[in-house]
C-alpha cells in the first residue's frame, strides 16, 4: 500500500505548480486553469485522507467542491468572453482600470 | 505493483501540470491539464473512490475542459502572450524561488505524516455509500450547491445578454 505521505506530497506539488502558474502567467485562461489545478490538488488531499481515516466525509466534500468549481468555470469563462469583447485580449496585465 | 502504478500516475500528473503552466499557447495548456485530471482520476480509483473517479472524468476532464477549450477556440487565442515573454521570465524565476522555499518547509511536514489505511468494505466510495451520507448529514450543503448552480445559470445568462 502506498503511504499517506506520498499522496500528500503529490498533492502539495500540484498545488505549488498551480500557485506558481497563478503568480506568473498573464493569460487569463491559463490563470484560470492553474486555479482549477489548485482545487484539484486539494481534492486529492481530501480523497487520500478519507481513505486513510476510513470515513466518507471527504468524498462528499470533493463532490461539493467539484460542483462549485464547475459553476466557477461557467461564470469565469463568461466573464472572459465579455472581457475579450471589450479589450480584444484576455491578458490580465492590461486590465488595470475599474469601471471603464 | 501498486507502488509502480502510483509513481507512474503521479509522475504523469505532475509533469503534465508543469507542462501546463509553461506552455505559451493556451490550447496545449488546456490539453495537458486534461492529462493531469485523468491522472488524478486514476489516483482516486487507487484510493477506492469509485464515484469520484467517474465524477472527475465527467465533470473535470469532460465538462469543464470542454468549456475551456471551447472558449479558447472561440476567442482564437494563439500567440496572445508571446510578446510578453521577456517580462514574464523574470517573474517566473522569482516565483520559482519562492515556491522552492515554500516547498522546503511544506514537504518537510508532509513527508513526516504517517497513516495506516484501515480495511474498508467494497462499498467504500461507491454511489450508494456516498449518496447515503450526502443526503443525510450533508443535505443542507447539497441544497445550497443546488441554489448556487441556479444562481450561476441566471448570472451567466445575464452576462451573455449584456455583452451584446
Amino acid at each position: 500500500m502506498v503511504g499517506l505521505h506520498e499522496y500528500l506530497v503529490v498533492s502539495g506539488l500540484l498545488f505549488l505548480i498551480g500557485a506558481v502558474g497563478v503568480l506568473t502567467r498573464t493569460n487569463g485562461l491559463i490563470l484560470f486553469m492553474s486555479l482549477e489545478l489548485m482545487l484539484n490538488a486539494v481534492n486529492l488531499t481530501f480523497v487520500a485522507l478519507a481513505r486513510y481515516t476510513g470515513s466518507l466525509d471527504g468524498h462528499v466534500f470533493v463532490f461539493l467542491v467539484t460542483a462549485v468549481a464547475a459553476a466557477e468555470a461557467a461564470v469565469g469563462l463568461a466573464i472572459f468572453v465579455s472581457l475579450f469583447r471589450l479589450h480584444r485580449s484576455v491578458n490580465v496585465d492590461q486590465m488595470n482600470a475599474m469601471g471603464e | 505493483m501498486e507502488r509502480v502504478l502510483f509513481y507512474a500516475l503521479s509522475g504523469i500528473s505532475v509533469l503534465a501540470a508543469l507542462w501546463m503552466i509553461t506552455r505559451r499557447s493556451p490550447l496545449s495548456s488546456a490539453l495537458s491539464l486534461v492529462v493531469t485530471f485523468l491522472g488524478l482520476a486514476a489516483l482516486y480509483a487507487m484510493l477506492d473512490a469509485q464515484l469520484l473517479f467517474v465524477v472527475q472524468i465527467w465533470v473535470y476532464a469532460g465538462a469543464v475542459m470542454v468549456l475551456v477549450l471551447f472558449v479558447i477556440m472561440l476567442l482564437n487565442l494563439r500567440e496572445e502572450e508571446s510578446r510578453m515573454a521577456a517580462a514574464s521570465w523574470g517573474r517566473f524565476a522569482l516565483c520559482g524561488i519562492l515556491a522552492l522555499g515554500l516547498a522546503w518547509k511544506a514537504f518537510g511536514v508532509l513527508a513526516g505524516v504517517r497513516g495506516i489505511a484501515p480495511p474498508v468494505s467494497s462499498e467504500f466510495g461507491g454511489v450508494a455509500s456516498v449518496a447515503e451520507i450526502l443526503f443525510t448529514r450533508y443535505l443542507v450543503q447539497f441544497q445550497l450547491v443546488g441554489l448556487l448552480l441556479l444562481a450561476v445559470v441566471v448570472g451567466v445568462v445575464v452576462l451573455a445578454k449584456r455583452a451584446r
